[in-house]
């Protein structure tokens, strides 16, 4: 009993430093968010509205169009990524001379930061010097595929479906490369062509790291801020103003007001919550973790 | 008629060879055994008949049809693997089912098929279990009545057992000998493990270093072992090799099963015992003979000699094996 209490004191004193980290950058900036959400701020002073300022934002047409915005934006980035990840690790999960190239050409996106790959992209699409407009034409000449109200959105997912692609393709090689050789070869003798085999083995095989590279990118999409702060500041007419850019975002209501700013963050952290939860409670059915 | 034969098969891998010129004819109906050690090559074997591997030179036929260039979904082979390969997010009945549904099977047809697969190996009532939720056991039924299923005209077994424990192990060889008469297929069963093939095969290909040493019925194999190799693989506790002019003159090896070796002072070898282990139904006396390791055995209540101490052993000439010293082949009585 005695030595019992004095291994509980020492394993409390153990956990006392990361405690405290935890404590001092996750615990208290979440509270103080929470409680800043409550305010709104001018220059010099802020006035609390209390929790009602969670409603007045979550209704406003600012954060309702931002909100329709990133769900775009998540819907185009996210399926988009997984087909094109799936699709690379799978024709890169063969014993081939040469695969190895493939894999690090593929994989090398996850090395980029936003920065460096929005700036390509910025480059790219531009509608006077960008190879891609040059070869598109049309819309993405004049006035440019970053610059159009119709396109804006799709140019910014590209950046983005880009950039991720590297860890989509990571997570699903490590995915795919756990798949016993054995329920591949027993399908083939069984008669089940490469679809077949795909369909049985591969997807449900695979299907917790889908669940986990989807919840990953839609988290990501959700809390994208540097394609749209380099490729388009959040327009043109707002049409590619995420949550994230609300929040942090300059020429905006939210802009000069920290708690407005602290506001649409909470909102957004209970929107990832929320999301997340749904994901892995409608996706978990459907998911095989192994015998 | 589902006759394979195997025509001067060799498969290399990168430069290495793992088979060399291969010729084995399996009759229509037969339990052909590929009995080796580890890396001989006859896992590789059984996988160039299912069409799992391409053979680098020689001619795989089953049948009249030589099929190296046919896939195996036409080739009608099933494969039983070591590790059963069973899906693990499909039930039971999905597993069993499994190979009528990639050909398209009706769905009704193909349930009974799995239903009737299932309830002859007594899986009725696991139908709709995960595999994982099944004992080791019935994970091997699993996939045995996914290749029963479809009723193909050869059975694959790549080391079926080898995940069972012993009782199971037992009872299954006998599930499987019943199995085989019972289908009217050909079965060609790979292992490593010589109780096994002896029990259950109707042949026994003897295989090593990517070479056939030895075709016959396991009773062939056992008297007369084309080799030293295969006298020492075949048997248990193997072989004894005696030196050259030890019991008999010439240069070549004599081998002795441990049952044919006696005890007795008339006897001219000396045998210095080392170990007496009692198995309870016999006695095996092992010791050394020059520097040879020797092993006799005895029925059980026999006298039996005390450790360290040296005994006189010997063999009637009708039970001795003579093998070339160089070759180690067997020569001709």
């Amino acid at each position: 009993m005695k030595r019992k209490r004095r291994d509980s004191g020492l394993a409390a004193l153990m956990l006392v430093p990361s405690g405290v980290i935890l404590l001092l950058f996750v615990v208290y900036p979440l509270i103080k968010a929470v409680w800043l959400g409550q305010q709104r701020c001018g220059v010099t002073k802020c006035t609390n509205n209390g929790f009602d300022q969670y409603l007045d934002a979550f209704r406003s047409n600012e954060f309702q169009d931002a909100l329709i915005v990133t769900a775009k934006y998540a819907l185009i980035t996210v399926p988009i990524g997984l087909v094109l990840g799936v699709a690379l690790a799978v024709l890169a999960d063969k014993y081939m001379r040469g695969v190895g190239i493939f894999r690090t050409i593929f994989s090398s996106t996850v090395a980029t930061s936003v920065a460096v790959a929005s700036v390509m992209w910025f480059f790219l699409l531009n509608p006077q010097v960008g190879v891609l407009s040059e070869w598109i034409g049309g819309i993405a000449k004049t006035p440019g595929l970053l610059q159009d109200p119709r396109s804006a959105l799709w140019a910014v997912s590209a950046s983005s479906i880009w950039a991720n692609l590297g860890f989509t393709f990571i997570v699903v090689t490590a995915g795919l490369q756990g798949v016993p050789k054995d329920l591949y070869e027993s399908a083939y003798v069984d008669g089940a062509g490469g679809f077949s085999r795909f369909t049985n083995v591969t997807l449900p095989m695979i299907s917790p790291t889908l669940l986990f590279a989807t919840v990953v990118l839609t988290t990501r999409a959700f809390q994208s801020f540097g394609e749209v702060d380099l490729l388009t500041e959040g327009g043109p007419l707002g049409k590619t103003t995420t949550l994230t850019y609300l929040a942090y975002g300059s020429g905006l209501p939210t802009s000069n007001d920290d708690g407005l700013r602290a506001t649409v963050s909470v909102l957004l952290f209970a929107v990832l919550l929320a999301l997340a939860l749904v994901q892995f409670r409608g996706l978990e059915k459907r998911v095989h973790y192994g015998n | 008629m589902a006759q394979v034969r195997l025509q001067n098969i060799t498969k290399q891998f990168d430069g290495v060879t793992a088979v060399e010129d291969i010729n084995l004819d399996i009759a229509d109906r037969e339990f052909m055994i590929l009995l080796g050690p580890s890396g001989c090559g006859k896992s590789t074997l059984l996988r160039i008949i299912a069409g799992l591997e391409d053979p680098t030179e020689g001619e795989v036929y089953i049948g009249d049809t030589m099929v190296n260039n046919v896939m195996p979904k036409q080739r009608d082979v099933a494969m039983v693997f070591q590790s059963y390969a069973l899906y693990p997010h499909k039930s039971v009945q999905d597993n069993i089912e499994f190979p009528l549904k990639v050909r398209k099977v009706p769905k009704a047809q193909r349930a009974a098929a799995a239903i009737e697969a299932a309830t002859s190996l007594g899986l009725g009532e696991y139908l709709d279990r995960k595999p994982g939720a099944l004992s080791g056991g019935q994970r091997q039924r699993v996939a045995l009545a996914r290749a029963i299923v479809r009723n193909p005209a050869v059975f694959c077994m790549d080391e079926p057992l080898s995940n069972l424990d012993a009782k199971l192990r037992g009872e299954t060889r006998a599930e499987l000998i019943a199995l085989h008469q019972r289908l009217n297929s050909t079965f060609v069963y790979v292992t490593h493990d010589q109780v096994e093939a002896m029990t259950m095969g109707t042949r026994i290909a003897v295989m090593s270093r990517g070479h056939l040493e030895q075709i016959g019925t396991p009773q062939e194999v056992y008297d007369k072992p084309s080799s030293v190799f295969v006298a020492q693989f075949v048997g248990m506790p193997p072989m004894n090799i005696l030196p050259a002019g030890s019991l008999e003159a010439g240069t070549h090896l004599v081998g002795v099963r441990p049952e044919h070796l006696r005890i007795s002072p008339d006897h001219p070898l000396s045998l210095h015992v080392q170990l007496v282990e009692q198995l309870g139904h016999e006695v095996h006396i092992t010791g050394s003979v020059g520097d040879r390791r020797v092993v006799v055995r005895q029925e059980a209540g026999a006298v039996t000699p005390a450790v360290g101490s040296v005994v006189r052993v010997g063999a009637a000439q009708h039970v001795r094996h003579r093998f070339d010293a160089v070759t180690e082949q067997r020569i001709a009585e």
